[in-house]
Order: structure tokens, then C-alpha cells, then sequence
């Protein structure tokens, strides 16, 4: 072959975060030869960032609690994009999901019953919108994501998995068939690079917060995954639905958890108003965040805005007493602290609506098998790839997701894949070898970077990538501006593709992979500004000046965008859930 | 702003030097030293560290910060830097280095996965959680929250002596952590596996883990309950 080094396994799992380790762990239980490739030691990853909790019906709060309740909730938050029969999925299985983690040993906090204790969080109710707000988000204390990735990490050491830390995919391998036959990888310690060959590869890369210039993602989410799918020329779904966290602290972009407005908290502006009252009488502060989000920004343009500049709102936790922040709220206190100078036990914390969360992906099935369409439009299945948690659209956030729902995604997609291939590998899964055009193909980009030798810097390229983003697509946009954007984006797609990469080293080049990490940025970025600019209406997390109204006729739809020709189209919403009745599409009002 | 950093590049270089590069801070803000270090990755691209959540919760830049090792994100340049000073940045001691200020952490990890740290429970699980007081739950505390980045035990001489044979503060912590859960049924076999003379008992009870933990966690006290289990443990 290639002179290069072939590593082989029954699964291959791309990232080491809440989901990759779920489905790696399914794997790993069932004994087949599995790998889980992760740029980052897994306890790195993003999900240790999670902090409020994960929401499920394991009526430990409320002994009447329904999972079909979580779902009303979720096709609402969703404004009814999210496809119902993989929502049914994830609140149904939840419970089972959740109590398995606990069994694992995730540190739960407690009721006095012994129970998981659980925390209101946006957009829950009780008895389908019609029994007030529920508490439904398990929790460990405001360090859940930590406590889940910790556990799962654990759970996988006793297991066994293979993990290739600090390794980074770079592309897919795909064989004549167009079927996935694994990837290409780096070893980022020594430099080598490997085909790493797999019957089934499963994305599990998490989110791409870092298109926009504030952002609470971690460094490293860079959208590796969809990078990756639309060079192989697959399409994404609802890419231009991102959500913005109503509490970034601001200056620094650090994310406080829903959960301290689920705890008691609000939102106050300049005047002291609890603004809330007036944008989601019923709901309040636990509004969708969406909806949240937007009033937040609303108060700001309307002059209403703390500070000098008027330019953030404040989160008003004092009130709740020392005690309830030291035992339910600690790494809140922690972080505002160190990045906002406040003291949440005496004084208010300075927030602004924060990039957060990709709802958009790899669009897939609830098995995690990622999908595109044929010629007629209909869903056909990606031989060889599956893609599950962030980066995946199954799709049950829709076009906005509800506070709590990411964790459960991860874990009960997770395990849902992991599953599915466990059957299909006791069944003989095979694809046909990969060539050694397939497989040169797929180091094209890697070879043009060794090579460079001009060319504008990583850091100034992506900075320029960020500000686009998060001037022309941000929480309010209009076509005119996103025209624009598009425009800017377009120009910049050159200069990106002829980066320099001053340094070509082997030994833990993390120059290298920042001018990787680049490339899938601008992917999921162009996919993003495209997608956005087509979509003539506003729903869930998308709203536009332009359109403000939802648009049930034309757009009650998944978007897909497809990098051949950068071209827009449809999907069905799936609203044909297997056991309960059809959530039909309302006015969504909190 | 002065700052000097470790450089060290196998592929070419014999031995590591200290380099100093000048960069520009905003007057009005107080930075972070992360933010410091992408600065100076910005002027070169080759120097490396690593990082992630930059908010002190992943535990990937443990690094030694003017003498004293902690995490480059929620270190602000005011703390780290007396006036007039410059910013010092080495590797974390006592691990070999493999590029500039990233270490192999293997031994590190080595004694993490020595401890069995998992959840060790062969009773069949209820079919919900398994049930768990709130006081019983709260012994968890200061144990569970440890985000492995070795700014503990690459602090601790016994740790340096015998990286291969005493578990460390950090391994330590979530060996206690385990012991502590009410959930855990395997007290007996995990005592019996840290009964030797380095394993707990080169720990010199120094506290120069509890010194530099990041978040403020005491690793020394978890250590002294293990060590009053594995007296009663052996009698």
C-alpha cells in the first residue's frame, strides 16, 4: 500500500466524549475488537463542560412522572422539527439509560428518599403543557457532565476498550462502493499516520461552537465530524440551527447552567426588572432558551442592558442563600469567581446570550446510521458510518434544543448504535477493500499542508472565520446580512484552503492539527451560512428580521445541505411516533 | 510582557532551553495564562501545550506556573506574576517531556487504572437507581470532582522517587473516592491490593498536593482514611 501503517477493528468510535464512550463501551461489553479514537485523553472531552444535569422521566421528583410528558415537551422545544419516533426513542428509553449510568457508579446527588434528585430546567411540564413546571434533569450537584464522562471513562477501563488518546481522524475512507471503510489518523505524540480500517466507524466528534467568536464551547469543538462527511460529500441537516445559551458570562463566554434559573435564579436588566414576566408569563426564566434568549437580546437593543455599554443582562442568584449555592450550585460559585470577578452569594452575575449547541448534523436513523438521500429524494443508508451525540441530527433537538436533553442524546444514541452494530457484526458485516486511490484520496489534504510553504496564519484566518459568524448569523438575522456574510465566507474559502503551516515537525505538532481542526471550522461554517440564508422563515433557534413568522407550509422540514453544488433541499419530519398519538405542530408559547 | 517558556522539540533539538518571548497584554484586563499562551502561539505556531475546556474543568493544562504547577485557564496573570516579573512556564516536573510543556502522562494514568476505578458492585442492580442517602452521598464530596491533571502528584518527591510503585495523591483520592461509596462492595479487595510498603504508605503526609490542587481538593486527608482502613484492614 501506501507505505503506511493499517490498524484494524471490528468498530472504530471517532471521539471520546459522553456518546463515543457509550457506544464504545456497548461494544466493548459484548467483546468485539473496538477502538475509540479521541484528539484528547476522553475525560478532555467537551462533556465534561456539562453542568446542570440530564433530563429524564425517572419519576424520582414526581412518582407520576411520564416519559410521553418529556416528549410533549420535546417536540414542542423542538418547534416540531425534532422527528417523533426518535424522540420517542430517547425519552422512552431514557429511564433505563440513566439508571444504568447510576449502576456504573455516577455520583448522583440525593433526595431524602435516596433517590436521584432532580431539578426544574426549561421547557418541562407536567401532563403535556398542562400541569405547571416539572423537575425532571438528574443531577451531580452542577458537575453532571463530569461526574457522566468520568463514569463512562471508567466503565470502559473496566471493559477493556482500546483507546488511541490523542490520536486525530484527519478523513473518511471511502471504498468503490461509497461505502465507509474507516479513516485516515494521526498519532499526534509521534507524528505517524495510520489507516485506521473498521467494518463500522462511528463519529462521535461533538459540536463546532468555536464557528462563532463567543462561544461556551471547549477548543477543541471544531466540527471535525461534519468536516470530515461533507469532504466525503455527504449532507447535513438543520446546520443552521445553533443554539445560543441565554447565560454566557460575559467577556468570557463560560457557560452557567440553566439550572441556576431551575434552582430559583432570574433575569434581571438595567432597571432591576425581571424582564422574563413580560416575554413567557407562564414560564419565566424557564422558557425554551430560544425564547430566552431572544428577550435577552431584545432588552439589550431596547436600551435596557447592564453595564457601561449596556451590553449584557444580569443572573440574579443572591437570594437563594448561601447554603443552596454551596451544595446544589458549587461550580457556579467557582466560575463566577474566576471569570466574571463576582461573588453569585452577594451580588449578580453578568450574562449574554452564548453560542452553545449544534442542533444540526449528520443526519441519521435511531440506530445511528447515517443517512443521505438518493436520487428521488428518499433517505438511503451510509454503508460503513454512523454518527451519534453532537455531531449527529437523529434528529430530537430539532430547531432548539431543551437544557438537559444533550446528555441524554449522548447516552441513549450511544448505546442505540452501539447496539445496532453489535447485531450487524454478529451478522457478518463486510465492505469491500479500500484501494490505495481510496486510500490516497483521503490523505489529499494532509499532503497539501506537509507541503505548504506560504500563506496566511492559522490563528488570523480562524479569527476572521469567527467574526463573520458571529456578526452576520447570530441570534437575530436577515438576509440581506447573511447574503453578506456568504459573501465574505466565499472569499475566505481560498485563503483557508492555502493556510501555512510553518511548522512541519512530527512530535506533538499541534500547529498541524490546528490547521486541520480550520478547514472542518469553515465546513461546518459555509454549511451553516448557506443553510440559514434558505430557510425563509423563523422556528426554534433560528430568527429571522426578514421572516418572522414560522412557516408551517413550506418549512415544517429538515433542510439538508449538500456540499456538491452547495445546494439547499428538504426532508420529512418524521411525526409517526410507534405508541403514542401524533404531537401536532401549535403556536409555541411559554 | 516577558514570558519564558520550556522549549524542547525531539525531532531537533539535543537538549531543552529556556526562550524568552515578548508579548504585548491589553492594559485592562486581567488575562489568564492560557490566554497569555495563545498569544504566543500566535506570533509561533510552534510551541506546545495542551488545552481544552479552558475553563478548569478538563485538567489539560496542568502546567508549572512560576514555580508553582496549576492549570494555565484559571490562572490569571495578577496571581501568577509579581510585579515587575516575568511569566515562567516549565513542564510539570517529574514526567518526561515529550514536546515543550506537554508530558507523558502514562505512569500518571498507570496508577489511576492500578486502583480499579470503577464502581465495583456484583449484587444484581433494583431496576431503578440503587438507592443512596444524602449524608452517605455527601461523603462523595471533594473526592468525585478530581479532573486528573496531575498538578497533585507531579508536586510530590514520593510520587518523583517512585512514580512506578506509590500510587500518588491523585490515583489515591479516587482510590478513597471508590472505598467511600456506599454503592462500592469491594473495600476488602481494594484494601488488600494497597497493602505494601509503597503503595499508600509512601505518601509523607507533606501536603504538597493539597497546596496546588486546582479545586481545592485535599487528597492528604482522603490518603490518612486510607491508611486508618488499612490498619483496621489488617488486624
Amino acid at each position: 500500500m501506501t507505505g503506511m501503517r493499517t490498524l484494524t477493528f471490528d468498530a472504530v468510535i471517532v471521539g471520546g466524549g459522553g456518546a463515543g464512550m457509550r457506544a464504545a463501551l456497548q461494544l466493548a461489553q459484548s467483546g468485539y475488537n473496538t477502538a475509540v479514537i479521541t484528539k484528547v485523553f476522553p475525560t478532555r472531552s467537551h462533556t465534561v463542560s456539562a453542568q446542570g444535569g440530564i433530563t429524564c422521566a425517572i419519576a424520582s421528583d414526581d412518582p407520576n412522572d411520564d416519559w410521553r410528558w418529556h416528549m410533549y415537551d420535546t417536540v414542542k422545544g423542538s418547534d416540531y422539527i425534532g422527528d417523533q419516533d426518535a424522540i420517542e426513542y430517547m425519552c422512552s428509553e431514557g429511564p433505563q439509560t440513566v439508571f444504568e449510568l447510576e449502576h456504573m457508579g455516577l455520583p448522583f446527588s440525593r433526595t431524602e428518599k435516596g433517590r436521584i434528585y432532580q431539578r426544574p430546567f426549561g421547557g418541562q411540564s407536567k401532563d403535556f403543557g398542562k400541569g405547571g413546571q416539572a423537575a425532571r434533569t438528574c443531577a451531580a450537584a452542577d458537575r453532571t457532565g463530569h461526574a457522566l464522562l468520568h463514569t463512562l471513562y471508567q466503565g470502559n477501563l473496566k471493559n477493556n476498550t482500546a483507546f488511541l488518546n490523542e490520536w486525530y481522524a484527519t478523513d473518511l475512507v471511502k471504498n468503490q462502493d461509497g461505502a465507509i471503510v474507516g479513516v485516515i489518523a494521526i498519532c499526534i505524540e509521534t507524528g505517524e499516520t495510520v489507516f485506521v480500517k473498521s467494518k463500522a466507524t462511528v463519529f462521535a466528534t461533538g459540536g463546532a461552537g468555536r464557528i462563532y467568536a463567543s462561544t461556551t464551547n471547549a477548543l477543541i469543538n471544531t466540527g471535525d465530524g461534519v468536516g470530515m462527511a461533507l469532504r466525503a460529500g455527504f449532507p447535513v441537516q438543520d446546520i443552521e440551527m445553533w443554539q445560543f445559551h441565554p447565560t454566557g458570562i460575559y467577556g468570557a463566554g463560560t457557560l452557567v447552567t440553566e439550572g441556576c434559573r431551575g434552582e430559583g435564579g432570574y433575569l434581571i436588566n438595567k432597571d432591576g426588572e425581571r424582564f422574563m414576566e413580560r416575554y413567557a408569563p407562564n414560564a419565566k426564566d424557564l422558557a425554551g432558551r430560544d425564547v430566552v434568549a431572544r428577550s435577552m437580546v431584545l432588552e439589550i437593543l431596547e436600551g435596557r442592558g447592564c453595564g457601561e455599554n449596556g451590553d449584557h443582562v444580569m443572573l440574579k442568584l443572591d437570594h437563594l442563600g448561601e447554603e443552596v449555592l454551596n451544595s446544589k450550585l458549587p461550580g457556579i460559585l467557582e466560575l463566577s469567581r474566576t471569570f466574571a470577578h463576582v461573588d453569585p452569594v452577594k451580588e449578580p452575575i453578568p450574562v449574554v446570550p452564548t453560542c452553545h449547541y449544534m442542533m444540526g448534523g449528520i443526519p441519521t436513523n435511531v440506530n445511528g446510521q447515517a443517512l443521505t438521500q438518493n436520487e428521488k429524494g428518499e433517505d438511503a443508508i451510509i454503508p460503513g458510518l454512523f454518527a451519534v451525540g453532537e455531531v449527529a441530527c437523529v434528529s430530537v433537538h430539532g430547531a432548539n434544543r431543551l437544557g438537559g436533553n444533550s446528555l441524554l442524546d449522548l447516552v441513549v444514541f450511544g448505546r442505540a448504535a452501539g447496539k445496532h452494530i453489535e447485531e450487524m457484526l454478529s451478522q457478518g458485516l463486510e465492505q469491500r477493500e479500500a484501494s490505495v486511490t481510496d486510500i490516497e484520496q483521503a490523505q489529499n489534504r494532509l499532503a497539501r499542508l506537509n507541503e505548504s510553504s506560504s500563506g496566511e496564519s492559522v490563528s488570523t484566518l480562524r479569527a476572521e472565520l469567527q467574526n463573520i459568524m458571529q456578526n452576520h448569523f447570530g441570534v437575530f438575522r436577515r438576509g440581506d446580512f447573511m447574503q453578506d456574510g456568504i459573501q465574505k465566507l466565499s472569499a475566505l474559502r481560498e485563503r483557508i484552503a492555502n493556510v501555512h503551516l510553518d511548522d512541519k515537525s512530527l512530535t506533538f505538532n499541534t500547529a498541524r492539527i490546528e490547521a486541520l481542526e480550520l478547514e472542518n471550522l469553515f465546513e461546518v461554517a459555509e454549511a451553516t451560512a448557506i443553510a440559514a440564508e434558505g430557510r425563509n422563515e423563523s422556528r426554534g433557534a433560528h430568527a429571522r428580521d426578514d421572516f418572522r413568522e414560522r412557516d408551517d407550509e413550506n418549512w415544517l422540514c429538515h433542510s439538508m445541505y449538500f456540499p456538491k453544488g452547495k445546494r439547499v433541499g428538504k426532508r420529512d419530519v418524521n411525526f409517526s411516533p410507534k405508541t403514542v398519538d401524533t404531537f401536532e405542530p401549535q403556536v409555541r408559547s411559554y | 510582557m516577558l514570558v519564558s517558556i520550556y522549549r524542547y522539540n525531539p525531532d531537533t533539538d539535543e537538549k531543552p532551553v529556556m526562550q524568552d518571548v515578548e508579548v504585548e497584554l491589553p492594559e485592562d484586563k486581567d488575562l489568564m495564562v492560557l490566554d497569555v499562551l495563545a498569544l504566543v502561539k500566535q506570533q509561533d505556531s510552534s510551541v506546545v501545550y495542551r488545552r481544552s475546556c479552558r475553563e478548569g474543568v478538563c485538567g489539560s493544562d496542568g502546567m508549572n506556573i512560576n514555580g508553582t504547577n496549576g492549570l494555565a485557564c484559571i490562572t490569571p496573570m495578577s496571581t501568577a506574576v509579581k510585579s515587575g516579573g516575568k511569566l515562567v512556564l516549565r513542564p510539570l516536573p517529574g514526567l518526561p517531556v515529550i514536546r515543550d510543556l506537554v508530558v507523558d502522562m502514562s505512569i500518571f494514568y498507570k496508577q489511576y487504572e492500578k486502583i480499579k476505578p470503577y464502581l465495583i458492585n456484583d449484587t444484581a442492580p433494583p431496576a431503578i437507581e440503587r438507592l443512596q442517602s444524602p449524608e452517605d452521598r455527601a461523603k462523595l464530596d471533594g473526592l468525585y470532582e478530581c479532573i486528573l491533571c496531575a498538578c497533585c502528584s507531579t508536586n510530590c518527591p514520593s510520587f518523583w522517587w517512585n512514580p512506578d510503585k506509590f500510587i500518588g495523591p491523585a490515583g489515591l483520592l479516587q482510590a478513597y473516592r471508590f472505598l467511600a461509596d456506599t454503592r462500592d462492595t469491594a473495600d476488602n479487595e481494594r484494601l488488600s491490593e494497597l497493602d505494601d510498603p509503597f503503595s499508600v504508605f509512601r505518601c509523607r503526609g507533606i501536603m504538597n498536593c493539597v497546596a496546588v490542587c486546582p479545586k481545592g481538593l485535599n487528597p492528604t486527608r482522603a490518603i490518612g482514611h486510607i491508611r486508618s482502613m488499612l490498619i483496621e484492614h489488617g488486624t
